[in-house]
């Protein structure tokens, strides 16, 4: 069901499968037959852990969601809510357990916290008078789950927010935690690279949780070599630009949610011949994206620019195969011919899948508007103007194009050009403020508050230094046979990865000024091993970094990584975690205050 | 070889013999004679009051095995009718009036507890997989029974027919997971359990075999022995199945003692009985796993069936693989050629795998050193010839039999066999150790088996550290140890009243989530508060802070929290989601005009009537921007309110419907209504770029397909946005008519997409042609289809001069 996690250099099943097993050693505690009731946040990231199919066999017949009133009702013994710790949520349940006594006095509830009990919901509960309604309470450590075979997510929406404006290192407690557990089940990192203030944090939580637990040491051969920690912040403007490759795409315009993709129906109508396509399908056609389905995993990664290429062929591959079936003389030929249909099927539909995306998705790149759009943004990235206002900008503004779109680049000029002169900066906000209303001041403080827009405080520019020293910009970015990471955005190399590359080869020591130049510090903290679990390397193997974006990591910047695990030479697999994924769009949205009011 | 079998003595089919474990190093005025003694298993202690002598009172004694006195006073409570002691090492004085006293090794008092208010006839204290228990039969011939003195359940039993005073004998059994009582009545034996009592028969016991005096059940529960008053000895299982055997002892006085002696895979059962006045110096006898501890006033023997490997070795002229590498090896280091001879037979029996196994095996049971280290000597000597012999077994041996020495150390009083310690396990061994203050032993034990630390070595330092508790001298002595736990030494402090002392120690305990609420319980909330900061656990700052809020006024409690600005931070979250007003409250004592604005303007945008509220909770925020030297929030803030001003008013004056509207907004809903006059008033007013000013009348009037307002619009004056918008607006309208208007006055670097916007290729492609645009002509023949063939000629015409230049 989930061997895809189990293909890459590390088995992340073996993640998810400890994650199921605590779920269900949970729900065998409630006995008898049950329903769960929902924080609905909570049921995406659960998706990626269990299907319904697990709950059942666990005797879950009900799942509601978690709203105040009664609670539907239900034939069952058991009432479980699984939800997150926030005290709102506890009036809720308090208001559900209190209109439910008094109709049914025999069911039995519990709690289940995702990722964490917390004694400040306890008390809540305690003050609402139900705490003593619960069987049993417990909490569910889900901090990073099992998102694909290379990549871990903690789907922790506003780790950015909290972090950054609001001073709340609840997600990076959460991250310190999840990474003890992963260390439990893979070793012990020895070695632990990290850049800015977040990262120094989880790092100082990780070194202070090892202590604690000094005296138990982990037996386990270490399977990663390298742990490195990045904080969103160092890297402001590559969420920023509109990612290049085919899942960046897909994720840019139509949004991926823990995994799934929701697509306009009308592509992908027309599947039966002959049929009258009168009635259309009116409910969005929803995917599950992961690498189980071997062309995604085969195209995710490439520049767009690629994907149609890649598409033909295998096109042609398959209807060779399907070809084969002429050539199918004795009985064997044709028996092995038939085993392989199912597959062949698959890949099939697969494609057509793909192709029809594909084709949504070039209707809008091959628009002038994305064009103008990119136009602008590779200026930026080049450093072309950015210290005026921008007149692209300026139009979009007085189109009353989308808010989101015009803060993604006015964010993206004020972090090329290291802070927008005053002028510039107050014009912007004004035109801001005079179109899409005043409210919006709220956001635009918060975005100054998270360093992605802000008034040029020194003179200098050092933007520049930064993009040539670590080579953001590549002119002649080969979009179909990459040799450079730059290729995920036809020719800017994310910040990020341009860090981690450096890390692994020749070494942070090279770009010391650099790394002077972006925020926070940069540290270096190494974890002693028992004696006997040093590895021994064998020729060519290549070392494993596990890489961790605090706050937030785009496709795009995954796809660079994977990129760079596939180059011969490089000599190190990268594993991918983070707080969340997310986009430009996703990222400002979650540092916008009311972002439900912004005009659509 | 001889010397070893001198005290080995045949009984049955299996040899029996008694190792001398210690001399008493106690010197008792009256021997053991009249006194209760109690020994505890894994060969502990005794202890003594003398019986209610008349003269004196009596007095308690605890003494090691070693016959080291611990603790000794006079006994000041109630008569004692039964002494015992738990699994855990306490000792259990059962008193006449059912009250148990507790006390641990060295004689101070723990607790009580009572076993009901009735007379106790007699009492028995026992050991089942729940911990230890006490039995009771009482004056009215009623037995109380509680399985687990820890968590004290007392059960009733139900009543025996006929039974008059006390029983004649009675065990405790734990069988089945039930514990009941067997009892003899005279002829009669009944099995007494929670709910019934029921009168059985052993097999094959002989009718004329009298009433039965005395009963023992084995250590395992599995044996019953029942000795009667004609001096037949039964034996068989404790589930009165079977029958072992039965014996006419002809001694028709009552045992003193009846112990079962065997240990595991036994050859055979047997029973050892001890009569008074049998011997000189009256003794006890203690029931072990692997045989029977007799103790005496001077001495203390371990009476054992030899284990059958011991027999194979140094049975005379025993031909066993292990006794023949002994032989060997005993050669080898005279130098004689015989250990060849020896090695050589066992090999060609390829026994000598087996043979080093018997010898590591048997060195485990021997209790002399020497007879340990020939042993052991010989294994690794004929290890030497064996190629893929794993040393597991020899290793963990000659530990174990170190650690064993060490504790049965006179001194230290612990005369456990290698069986003994396999059940018990090392870390009870410890725990032992450590109950018995034996701290440099215990830790020496832990490193020297290299037990990892959070078991062994730390787990030694908390309890001694909880013993001593004095914190300087704990942490030089505990050190940086992992693991110690510092919070339960801290916690003990705090339980003694030394609340200083454990603030010290807490210092030092490296889980925050530890230190937070033991913190809090000392009142010490900024110190809970810090160290909850330091852990990042978030949640444990808001305990803390909540907990802080309850028990500090206002203004104290936000000084503390000014102080952590972490905890400062989550508190105003929490504020933000439960209680606002709050929040006004503490950015106005941190002076934080910026937060304090923007919480108005919040407020502000949760009302949009009346207005005047609205407006009032924007001037709050006008002044705070200002005081927060914001001029440009403070200027736009302004300018909201001056554009409320002005929608309210024309609100009330035409129901425009403008309130809440961005001025963008409104003056488009301005130019829809025609209130042109009123739309350019503001745009002059809030200094509107024209650009933008420009794309929305243009907009505007397009959507309103007022065509003559826009020309005459359009020439008003020079365009800021040019032309080519004017073009597509129209387009975008439908008005292709309109639009060609526009087309010549469009800048020459967008003229061609203004043509091709209008459709107009041929205007296209002469527009790309003068500009000599090589992408442009492209363009447009992308847009050519195949009938217009003249027009394209013609444009690649143009595209080869304009790439031949």
């Amino acid at each position: 069901m989930a061997a895809h996690l189990s293909y890459g250099r590390v088995n992340l099943n073996i993640l998810r499968e400890a994650a199921r097993k605590e779920l269900r050693e949970f729900l065998d505690k409630c006995s008898g037959s049950k329903a769960i009731v929902w924080d609905e946040y909570l049921t995406g990231p659960f998706g990626l852990i269990a299907q319904y199919s697990l709950l059942k066999e666990h005797e879950v017949e009900k799942m509601f969601t978690l709203k105040s009133g009664r609670l539907p009702s239900a034939d069952v013994k058991n009432i479980i809510f699984f939800v997150r710790p926030r005290l709102e949520l506890m009036d809720i349940i308090a208001e559900n357990v209190f209109s439910e006594d008094k109709l049914h006095s025999s069911r039995e509830f519990h709690i289940l916290f995702v990722p964490r009990r917390s004694m400040l919901c306890e008390q809540r509960l305690k003050e609402q008078g139900v705490l003593g309604s619960f069987i049993n309470i417990d909490e569910y450590i889900l901090d990073l789950i099992p998102y694909d075979g290379d990549l871990l997510s903690m789907e922790y929406e506003s780790a950015f927010r909290e972090c950054y404006l609001e001073n709340d290192q609840t997600s990076l407690y959460h991250t310190a935690k999840g990474l003890m557990t992963l260390q439990a089940l893979y070793g012990t990192i020895p070695q632990i690279y990290g850049k800015g203030e977040c990262a120094r944090h989880v790092a100082n939580m990780m070194l202070r949780m090892k202590r604690e637990f000094a005296g138990s040491q982990n037996q386990i051969l270490p399977v990663f070599d390298t742990l490195l920690l990045l904080d969103r912040n160092v890297d402001l403007l590559t969420p920023l630009a509109t990612q290049l490759t085919y899942e960046g795409l897909i994720d840019e315009i139509y949004g991926i949610n823990n995994g799934y993709v929701k697509l306009p129906p009308e592509k992908f109508a027309q599947k039966k011949q002959g049929e009258a396509s009168k009635d259309l399908p009116t409910e969005p056609k929803k995917l599950q994206l992961n690498s189980a389905e071997e062309l995604y995993a085969e195209i995710r990664d490439k520049n767009f620019n690629a994907v149609g290429a890649a598409l033909s062929k295998k096109a042609k591959i398959i209807s060779a195969a399907f070809e084969e079936r002429h050539n199918a003389k004795t009985v064997g030929e044709i028996k092995q011919f038939v085993s392989q249909l199912p597959h062949m099927q698959a890949a099939r539909s697969s494609l057509a899948n793909h192709t029809s995306i594909a084709e949504l998705i070039k209707d809008i790149t091959t628009s002038e508007a994305f064009f103008d759009n990119l136009t602008v943004e590779q200026e930026f990235m080049t450093g072309v103007d950015t210290d005026k206002v921008n007149t692209y900008i300026e139009d979009c503004i007085a189109q009353k194009d989308p808010l989101i779109k015009i803060l993604r680049l006015v964010c993206m000029q004020s972090v090329c050009n290291n802070g927008l002169k005053q002028k510039v900066f107050d014009y912007y906000k004004r035109e801001i403020l005079q179109t899409y209303g005043y409210e919006h001041i709220l956001t635009l403080n918060n975005l100054e508050k998270g360093g992605l827009l802000k008034p040029q405080t020194s003179s200098r520019n050092n933007y520049p230094t930064i993009r040539k020293t670590l080579k953001l910009w590549m002119e002649d970015a080969n979009e179909q046979n990459p040799n450079d990471i730059s290729y995920v955005y036809s020719g800017y190399a994310p910040l990020s990865i341009r860090l981690t590359q450096v890390l692994a080869r020749p070494g942070w020591r090279s770009i010391e000024e650099v790394l002077k130049m972006l925020p926070g510090p940069h540290f270096e903290e190494r974890q002693q091993l028992p004696a006997g679990l040093h590895k021994k390397r064998q020729q060519g193997e290549n070392r494993t970094t596990l890489v961790f974006f605090l706050g937030g990591v785009t496709y795009a910047e995954i796809a660079a990584l994977r990129f760079l695990s596939q180059m011969e030479d490089s000599g190190m697999e990268y594993i991918i975690a983070t707080t969340k994924l997310i986009n430009g769009t996703t990222w400002i949205k979650s540092l916008m205050d009311r972002p439900e009011c912004q005009t659509p | 070889m001889a010397f070893i079998t001198a005290n080995w003595n045949p009984l049955g089919e299996a040899f029996y013999r008694k190792t001398e474990l210690y001399e008493m190093s106690w010197n008792l005025r009256d021997g053991l004679r009249d006194s209760l003694v109690a020994a505890a298993p894994y060969g502990a202690l005794l202890r003594e009051p003398h019986r209610r002598s008349p003269s004196s009172r009596p007095q308690l004694e605890i003494y090691s095995a070693s016959g080291v006195a611990i603790a000794s006073f006079p006994w000041k409570s109630g008569p004692v009718v039964q002494l015992g002691w738990t699994v855990s090492d306490e000792l259990l004085c059962v008193q006449e009036d059912g009250s148990v006293l507790i006390y641990d090794l060295f004689g101070s008092f723990k607790r009580h507890f009572s076993m009901g208010q009735s007379q106790v006839l007699e009492a028995k204290v026992f050991h089942s997989p729940y911990g230890t228990g006490v039995a009771i039969v009482t004056g009215s011939s009623r037995f109380t029974l509680a399985t687990n003195i820890d968590e004290l359940k007392l059960r009733r039993l139900p009543e025996v027919p006929g039974l008059q005073g006390k029983p004649s004998c009675w065990v405790v059994l734990t069988q089945d997971r039930q514990t009941k009582v067997l009892l003899s009545n005279g002829p009669e034996l009944f099995i007494l359990d929670n709910t019934s009592c029921t009168a059985v028969c052993p097999p094959g016991l002989s009718p004329q075999a009298g009433n039965i005096v005395h009963m023992s059940v084995s250590f395992s529960y599995k044996y019953l022995a029942l000795f009667t008053d004609t001096g037949h000895l039964w034996t068989g299982s404790s589930h009165l199945q079977e029958k072992l055997s039965e014996v006419d002892t002809k001694k028709t006085t009552t045992p003193k003692q009846m112990i079962w002696c065997r240990r595991p895979k036994s050859q055979q059962p047997s029973v050892v009985l001890m009569w008074d006045r049998l011997l000189l110096d009256p003794c006890v006898l203690v029931g072990e796993l692997d045989g029977v501890r007799i103790v005496s006033s001077t001495n203390q023997e371990l009476l054992q069936e030899v284990p059958l490997v011991c027999q194979d070795i140094f049975k005379i002229a025993s031909m066993a693989p292990g006794a023949l590498l002994l032989e060997a090896h005993r050669e080898y280091e005279k130098s004689s050629q015989k250990a060849d001879e020896y090695l050589r037979e066992i090999k060609e029996q390829s026994m000598l795998g087996e043979a080093v196994r018997q010898c590591v095996e048997a060195a485990g049971h021997e209790y002399d050193t020497n007879t340990q280290k020939s042993l052991l000597r010989a294994a690794s000597f004929g290890k030497c010839f064996l190629t893929d012999f794993s040393p597991d077994q020899f290793v963990t041996t000659c530990r174990e039999l170190r650690v064993l020495n060490a504790v049965r150390e006179s001194s230290v009083g612990l005369p456990l066999t290698h069986t003994q310690f396999k059940q018990m396990t090392l870390q009870v061994l410890i725990d032992r150790l450590v109950y018995r203050q034996f701290y440099p032993l215990a830790i020496e034990i832990c490193r020297y088996l290299k037990i990892p630390d959070y078991q062994g070595v730390s787990r030694v330092l908390k309890h001694w550290a909880s013993y001593e508790a004095i914190a300087r001298a704990v942490c030089v002595k505990v050190g940086d140890s992992p693991g110690v736990s510092y919070s339960h030494i801290a916690a003990k402090a705090y339980e003694c009243g030394r609340t200083e002392l454990a603030i010290k120690l807490l210092d030092f305990e490296a889980r925050s989530g530890e230190q937070v609420p033991l913190l809090l319980k000392m009142k010490r909330s900024q110190l809970a508060l810090s160290k909850a900061v330091e852990s990042g656990d978030t949640d444990l700052v808001y305990t803390v802070v909540s907990y802080l809020k309850n028990e500090m006024n206002r203004g104290d409690f936000f000084m503390t929290l000014r102080n952590q600005p972490v905890a400062l931070s989550l508190y105003r979250q929490f504020c933000k989601l439960q209680e606002q007003d709050t929040l006004k409250d503490l950015y106005n004592q941190d002076d934080d005009h910026q937060e304090l604005a923007n919480y108005y303007v919040m407020s502000g945008s949760e009302m949009i009537d009346p207005t005047h509220l609205r407006l009032s909770l924007l001037q709050s925020a006008v002044d705070e921007y200002n005081k927060a030297k914001n001029e440009f929030a403070a200027k736009a803030t302004e300018d909201e309110m001056r554009l409320l001003r002005f929608q309210r008013k024309l609100d009330d004056e035409k129901g425009a419907g403008l309130l809440g509207l961005s001025l963008q907004a409104t003056i488009e809903a301005l130019l829809a209504l025609g209130l042109h006059k009123q739309a350019e008033q503001l745009y002059r007013d809030f200094k509107v770029p024209d650009k933008r000013y420009w794309w929305l009348k243009l907009k505007s009037l397009a959507e309103k397909e007022e065509w003559e307002e826009l020309e005459k619009f359009s020439k008003s004056k020079k365009s800021p946005i040019g032309y080519l918008a004017f073009v597509e607006v129209c387009i975008k309208c439908n008005n292709k008519y309109e639009a060609k208007k526009y087309v010549s006055k469009v800048a020459p670097e967008q003229k061609v997409k203004a043509h091709l916007a209008v459709s107009d290729l041929e205007g296209a492609a002469d527009a790309a042609i003068e500009r000599r645009n090589e992408s442009e002509m492209a363009a447009v023949l992308s847009r050519c289809s195949a009938s217009d063939r003249l027009l394209i000629d013609r444009l690649n015409r143009a595209r080869t001069t304009a790439t031949k230049k």
